[in-house]
């Protein structure tokens, strides 16, 4: 199998202080599904945004189907498609018009956008409400809005951060069984962070768990799971990292950035 | 190539235009306030400024309340970034594979047409209250106007990009946007030291701009060419600096 996302001893410190991200590696398989756990704060957002090209590793290589993501960071865009932890939609646009600024943003020839917006809105089952605003839209109908949007270039890689987080079992039960047909009918690879761990045994092929920036474990669920000696991926998660409550702040970064901040303050003083 | 790069400018371009036709509260909201200048200063400042010798207040008035309809709109368009951050389709813009000038250059341009747009509103009423301009240099009084909102949308975009949160939003109102409007001519006639600290305030040269097409009156030594130029500097400046700045966000 050729390797979609290649990470290799990557760090990254805020102000030159704070390392959210210390020398990981890993390597995620094209076509598969790759689950990237840890706790709050653990530097799961961080390491996406690296691989997104939204920041850069302060030392380290990334590719991303082949591309660096410091270097290529225009190829590595049109690569993947996102939904991030956060909504990113505009709620005073209309799904379609949400579609259509994508597939611009994007490079979707012109001629084919809209083919393919019927095709990703009827794929999430959105087509019928085309033309509503998203604001009237519920968090499952963003949700999918969100992932049919990622879609829409026919990216290689999809990054779904905490994609199910807030949403009824109904829901993420929906989300998950659309995600899963796109990486068996398209191939498409998958890498995901969730806090549900039994999402992640149901759909990941292969689970690698950050904690304090540094990889605690890469492996398929059933053998992290068997060599933790625990019953479920749950139970196997907290053995790992630990009982304690992470403090949880708005992404790991924000709360990094804030401590360099307060630090180098109280270096001038 | 460039054809991508026009119509990445394009679709933000239409993305702000969309919201603004969307939103009739904010249309109409940010009307009030010229309103409320155009008539309330407009009669209530006019026999006296008459009585000084300083002729009909509305027609000096009027293009002063334009601009000002410019700058509001203008400034808050730019800071929508804000927003944008904050409500996440920034994201969505960033990871795009486009270049982020090309954003910038989108967004500012949207947003200096909603205020543009904002600035003929204020026009059409002003024609209401009594303002009486030279119909036929109307075009050229827009172009002044949308060198305004070019000048005051980058800087708002620029500012911006700089702010994490809304936290800074009272800051500019008071340090930057009152300032530029009250320290302008837009209200009163620029003597003394007001009118030497108004020179290094752009919009004193849109408004004198839109005042000599509209009225046939300009107080700056070097006419419309001096205006015209002294904006197409700042709007190259402002678009270049807040391109920088846009460049630098981190989300």
């Amino acid at each position: 199998m050729p390797t979609a996302i290649s990470v290799k001893n990557i760090t990254k410190k805020f102000n030159h202080t704070l390392v959210a991200v210390d020398g990981i590696s890993f390597e995620v398989e094209a076509g598969s599904t790759f689950a990237f756990l840890g706790p709050n704060g653990a530097g799961k957002t961080t390491t996406i945004k690296m691989l997104t090209t939204l920041i850069s590793p302060t030392s380290g290589s990334i590719t991303v189907n082949g591309f660096d993501p410091t270097k290529d960071a225009k190829k590595v865009r049109k690569s993947f498609g996102i939904v991030f932890q956060d909504p990113s939609l505009d709620d005073e646009l209309t799904a379609y018009e949400n579609m259509f600024f994508h597939a611009g943003l994007y490079g979707v020839p012109r001629k084919d956008t809209p083919a393919k917006i019927k095709e990703m809105l009827g794929f999430v089952e959105l087509w019928d409400r085309k033309d509503d605003l998203v604001k009237k839209f519920s968090g499952g109908m963003k949700r999918r809005l969100e992932i049919a949007r990622g879609l829409l270039h026919t990216p290689a890689i999809l990054f779904l951060d905490e994609p199910t987080v807030g949403l009824d079992p109904q829901t993420r039960n929906h989300i998950w069984e659309y995600i899963k047909k796109l990486n068996k009918e398209r191939g498409l690879t998958v890498f995901f962070t969730t806090h549900y761990m039994d999402e992640v045994e149901r759909i990941a092929d292969r689970v690698a768990i950050i904690d304090n920036g540094k990889i605690i474990a890469n492996d398929t669920a059933a053998n992290i799971i068997a060599n933790s000696g625990t019953k479920s991926l749950e139970e196997a998660f907290i053995k790992m990292t630990g009982h304690i409550i992470r403090v949880d702040e708005a992404t790991a970064a924000d709360a990094f950035r804030k401590m360099a901040a307060m630090h180098q303050g109280k270096n001038r003083r | 190539m460039k054809s991508n790069f026009l119509y990445v400018i394009y679709i933000l371009w239409l993305r702000q235009i969309k919201r603004y036709f969307r939103s009739r509260a904010r249309m109409v909201g940010s009307l009030g306030q010229p309103i409320l200048f155009l008539v309330a200063l407009g009669y209530g400042l006019g026999p006296t400024f008459a009585k000084a010798g300083g002729g009909n207040y509305i027609q000096f008035l009027a293009p002063g309340v334009i601009a000002m309809g410019i700058l509001f709109t203008a400034v808050f368009s730019g800071i929508e970034v804000i927003w944008d951050r904050q409500f996440g389709f920034l994201k969505e813009t960033l990871v795009a594979p486009v270049s982020r000038f090309s954003v910038m250059l989108g967004r500012t341009l949207g947003g200096a047409t909603v205020a543009l747009l904002q600035g003929v509103i204020v026009l059409c009423i002003s024609l209401f209250v009594g303002f009486h301009p030279v119909f036929v240099s109307i075009p050229l009084a827009i172009l002044f106007m949308f060198g305004i909102a070019i000048v005051f949308t980058a800087l708002g975009t620029g500012i911006a990009s700089v702010l994490e949160d809304m936290q800074g939003f009272q800051l500019i109102m008071n340090f930057v946007v009152m300032p530029t409007f009250f320290l302008s001519g837009a209200l009163f006639p620029l003597e003394g030291v007001i009118g030497f600290i108004a020179r290094f305030n752009p919009l004193t040269y849109g408004i004198d701009g839109i005042r000599a097409t509209l009225i046939g009156v300009s107080t700056m030594p070097g006419g419309l060419w001096l205006d015209g130029g002294v904006l197409i500097a700042i709007s190259a400046i402002f678009l270049a600096t807040g391109a920088w700045l846009f460049s630098r966000i981190q989300v």
